[in-house]
């Protein structure tokens, strides 16, 4: 466990204790894990609104005449396919096709980008990103500067008088309760909503605002716990769980977001190879089908009663009321019905493959 | 934070009430608040030899798994079937509805060993 004064804290820091969370390290950062009980806080992300401090996130700008082709050199999707005001996926590979990180990348300008990551790999991108561009751009990281606020769920789009005019997956400038942020419409829920990236000066009183306003849709700040929920039933991977240095976009599902047109950039040769000649591993999601303990990751996952994988990411899933988890598994065993079993405190529980999302949404 | 004064507690968070020489075994209310959404538990069969100190059933909140640990040693006499169904009651009612398991104490000198209310709300800072 590390020591409470190693880590760092966001400018939100005061406003969660405020509002009565419960503190825990992640990434090297304290943070909300919860606050009023994460079953509470997904449901209401869910049904309603909710507000998470994603500040501890990463901030980096990338500008100049080069920004784009270096981009495309280091990230796995192809920049030039964005509009400006539009977001993207993508993957940060090393030369043997593994994830450093995964991140959205947003087009403010012609040339200048701002690229959204992970906080534990703040460092790690910024280093990588500089030490492998081929060609010279301004990379900034504007991390300490920068404060982050999602506002998710199905009646975030109330809030504002902006909202019809700025489509999901798309970016804009925009003053928000008196501060200049920009507002995108992505997240980590698999619900509609804002990300909101502001000074970190004016973070704590977007937040309180955002929070007053938001009452009449019962809204509640949440914490890491529920993020994590909500993803994992939507199975966006978490990086270092469900996609890591070891393993590859291809192996974890993520091809669509691999430009494989594109002739040169890190990691290329290796994922051109698996998607010809396949991977010998597979990211799978699955849901457990009888009662059982919630699965857990590093819990062994058998098909045939012989161990095939490993869960990376497994909870009890509030919408749904069962163990749902993702994890590799050999290939030939990674089929869509499959049944498997998660072993859990040396017994064996009985699981299907689903088809990714876990959570299947509307019509 | 509710700290009955007719129980016993284990510095690991269990209460005991002592029925006899069956000791009625729980998580404190202190322990319900910190995992937060219990989701699943785990109680030993009955007939189980359990010993004090030692791990012997498993609370999962949504976001861990939690063992919970024998506040003195026996035979495991009865366990609340009903958590099965709603294992929330744990987190509702921890000293009532949510009581996990009974023991038939072998050894009821381990009693002493256990913290009084006092203690046991000075030992988690109340």
């Amino acid at each position: 466990m590390q020591s409470t004064e190693l880590l760092r804290r966001t400018p939100l820091y005061a406003a969660h204790l405020e509002c009565g969370a419960k503190m825990v390290p992640f990434g090297g950062w304290e943070m909300p894990v919860q606050y009023s009980g994460i079953l509470e806080e997904h449901a209401a992300v869910r049904e309603r609104v909710g507000l998470f401090d994603i500040s501890h996130m990463g901030e980096f700008l990338v500008a100049g005449p080069n920004a784009e082709r270096a981009l495309n050199e280091l990230f796995t999707n192809d920049v030039s396919k964005m509009a400006v005001g539009q977001a993207q996926y993508t993957l940060l590979c090393n030369h043997q096709g593994g994830v450093i990180d995964d991140l959205i990348v947003y087009r403010l300008e012609p040339s200048v980008y701002l690229v959204i990551v992970n906080a534990a790999n703040i460092e790690t991108d910024f280093i990588w990103m500089n030490t492998n561009a081929t060609v010279s751009a301004v990379i900034e990281n504007l991390s300490d500067r920068f404060a982050g606020l999602a506002l998710q769920g199905p009646l975030a789009g109330r809030f504002f008088e902006f909202s019809p005019l700025l489509p999901r997956f798309h970016i804009q400038r925009q003053e928000v309760f008196g501060a200049e942020c920009w507002v995108a419409r992505t997240g980590y829920t698999g619900e509609d909503g804002f990300e909101l990236f502001c000074e970190a000066t004016d973070a704590p009183k977007l937040w309180k605002m955002l929070l007053g306003w938001g009452q009449q849709f019962g809204i509640k700040p949440c914490g890491l716990g529920a993020r994590d929920t909500l993803r994992l039933e939507m199975c966006y991977p978490l990086h270092g769980n469900d996609i890591t240095e070891e393993t590859t976009p291809v192996e974890a599902g993520l091809g669509k977001f691999v430009s494989f047109d594109k002739k040169l950039f890190v990691g290329r040769d290796v994922l051109v190879d698996q998607k010809d000649h396949g991977v010998r591993r597979k990211l799978i999601a699955f849901r457990m089908t009888e009662k059982s303990p919630p699965p857990r990751p590093h819990y062994p996952i058998l098909a045939g009663g012989r161990k095939v994988g490993e869960v990376t990411s497994g909870t009890q899933s509030p919408t749904l009321g069962v163990g749902i988890g993702m994890g590799y598994v050999e290939t030939a065993a990674a089929t869509t019905g499959g049944a498997i079993e998660i072993e859990i405190r040396q017994r064996r529980c009985p699981a299907v493959i689903e088809k990714k999302p876990i959570l299947k949404r509307g019509p | 934070m509710n700290i009955p004064k007719n129980l016993k507690y284990a510095k690991s968070h269990e209460w005991v009430r002592v029925e006899g020489n069956t000791a009625v075994v729980g998580i404190t209310d202190h322990a319900q608040n910190e995992l937060s959404d219990v989701v699943y538990v785990e109680v030993p069969a009955v007939g189980a030899r359990v010993e004090a100190g030692k791990e012997c059933a498993v609370v999962e909140s949504v976001k861990a798994a939690s063992d919970i640990y024998a506040p003195v040693s026996g035979d495991v006499a009865a366990v609340n079937e009903e958590l099965s169904n709603a294992p929330e009651a744990l987190n509702q009612d921890p000293y009532g509805k949510g009581w996990m398991f009974t023991i038939t104490m072998s050894d009821p000198g381990e009693l002493g060993e256990l913290l009084n209310p006092d203690d046991y709300a000075h030992h988690i800072g109340a």
